[in-house]
């Protein structure tokens, strides 16, 4: 548990496990845990700012996820994001929207 | 570290004949290192006293029906097993299998042990096993459940019926992919309750469009690698948002940067951990998944999917 925050860390979830670096690993390999993070914050990235969002890495550890006008929640995981997505914007954050699916896929051509 | 416990739920509608099929197992010898967790429904525990065996390891549950509290009850009445194992009060059991109410959703049952802070250290899923009555099938909001949330399926009283036929049919538009028996063949322990990562997804049968009710199961498949992270992205929002009507999401997946397959499996709002397969199961390279989801539009879904993983940045928002 992070001292400074309270938050209570390294519980396991699902998408942290694949077989490439960075992704096993909490405690060694850190040069490619912190790419991975950056990535994942990437691939989130392509669908929160749709809804204005912004999401970081916070201390290799967590999430941080902002609005524009800066409202902030921590998350731990890509699983714990969505909640917290729909709480800081007070809508539903729907992968089956069609006004997403277009947006994605105007983007990524 | 010691070896996670499975945990095989045995569920199907009232009267599927689950504790018939339970004391069979039991009977079997693959199987004596098991302990069994009994809820019992109803006034009298008719199951119970049906199953006759009764020892220690042998936990009754007294609380009712199974879906209402089970959540802490069942957590407890396992954390008191594991206690007990530990300490050496009880012969040391190799698997857990829990017997469902006929009336319970094997949702939270499957959340407790994987979500419960001390249980999922030592325990695992297993598979999950289903009942269904030949002759009264499944009309039943529930049993429609518990048949897609299903990874064998047992088809009971087979001998009472005529043609049992349309009901195979029926039980194969809701979920194509479980082995299914039935319960005249005898399945055995190792039938049932075989590791379900190690099958994670069978030959899927042409597909069975047509949907029953508002269920339906699909398959999407996919050329090339698909990326991990994205891919975790889609399901994690997906599931965020519509868990409870995606019955069951399954599938080998081709992911980039890894030579041999992921099996995911997923029912609900929970995902196993994936599962890296040893080497792929035939020549096909693509991804495939199965989705048995209720009320939810398949286009949407397989769009919606696509459009995520397809690469590409993200525009700039709108400015509102």
């Amino acid at each position: 548990m992070c001292a400074l925050c309270g938050v209570l860390g390294g519980a396991g979830d699902w998408t942290d496990a694949a077989a490439r670096p960075g992704v096993f690993t909490r405690n060694v390999g850190s040069l490619e845990r912190r790419r991975e993070r950056v990535n994942r914050v990437a691939c989130a990235q392509r669908v929160l700012g749709f809804y204005g969002l912004t999401l970081s890495d916070w201390q290799a550890s967590s999430f941080m996820l902002s609005t524009l006008t800066g409202k902030t929640e921590i998350v731990d995981n890509l699983t714990h994001l969505w909640a917290a997505a729909e709480k800081l914007t007070g809508r539903p954050c729907d992968p089956l929207d069609p006004t997403l699916i277009e947006r994605l896929e105007a983007g990524g051509g | 570290m010691a070896e996670f416990t499975p945990v095989n739920l045995i569920t199907g509608f009232l009267g599927s004949g689950k504790t018939t099929l339970l004391q069979r197992l039991l009977a079997d010898p693959a199987l004596g290192d098991t302990a069994v967790l009994i809820n019992e429904f109803g006034e009298v525990g008719l199951d119970h006293h049906l199953l006759g065996r009764i020892d220690e390891t042998m936990v009754l549950l007294a609380s009712g029906c199974l879906c209402c509290t089970i959540r802490g009850e069942l957590a407890s009445a396992i954390k008191d097993l594991q206690s007990k194992r530990e300490r050496g009060l009880v012969p040391s059991f190799r698997r857990l299998m829990v017997e469902s109410s006929g009336l319970a959703d094997p949702f939270p049952i499957l959340s407790t042990v994987q979500a419960d802070p001390v249980l999922r250290h030592h325990f695992r899923l297993g598979s999950v096993v289903t009942t269904v009555d030949a002759m009264n099938g499944i009309g039943r909001p529930e049993s429609v459940k518990q048949v897609a949330v299903a990874d064998r399926l047992v088809l009971t009283k087979t001998d009472l019926v005529d043609d049992s036929t349309p009901l195979v049919a029926e039980l194969r538009r809701i979920n194509p992919d479980a082995p299914l028996w039935t319960a005249a063949e005898q399945p055995g322990a190792a039938d049932l309750f075989d590791d379900i990562a190690r099958s994670p997804l069978r030959a899927i049968p042409a597909a069975p469009d047509q949907p029953h009710g508002s269920v339906q199961a699909f398959a999407v498949a996919f050329e090339g690698a698909l990326d991990w992270t994205m891919f975790g992205v889609w399901l994690t929002m997906l599931l965020n948002r519509h868990g409870a009507r995606v019955l069951r999401v399954k599938g080998i997946l081709n992911v980039a940067g890894s030579a041999t397959p992921v099996a995911v499996h997923g029912v609900q709002h929970l995902v196993h951990p994936p599962v890296h397969m040893a080497a792929w199961p035939d020549t096909d390279r693509r991804s495939h998944l199965v989705f048995i989801v209720d009320g939810l539009d398949r286009t949407a879904i397989e769009r919606s999917l696509r459009a995520f993983l397809a690469k590409g940045p993200m525009r700039a928002p709108a400015v509102a």
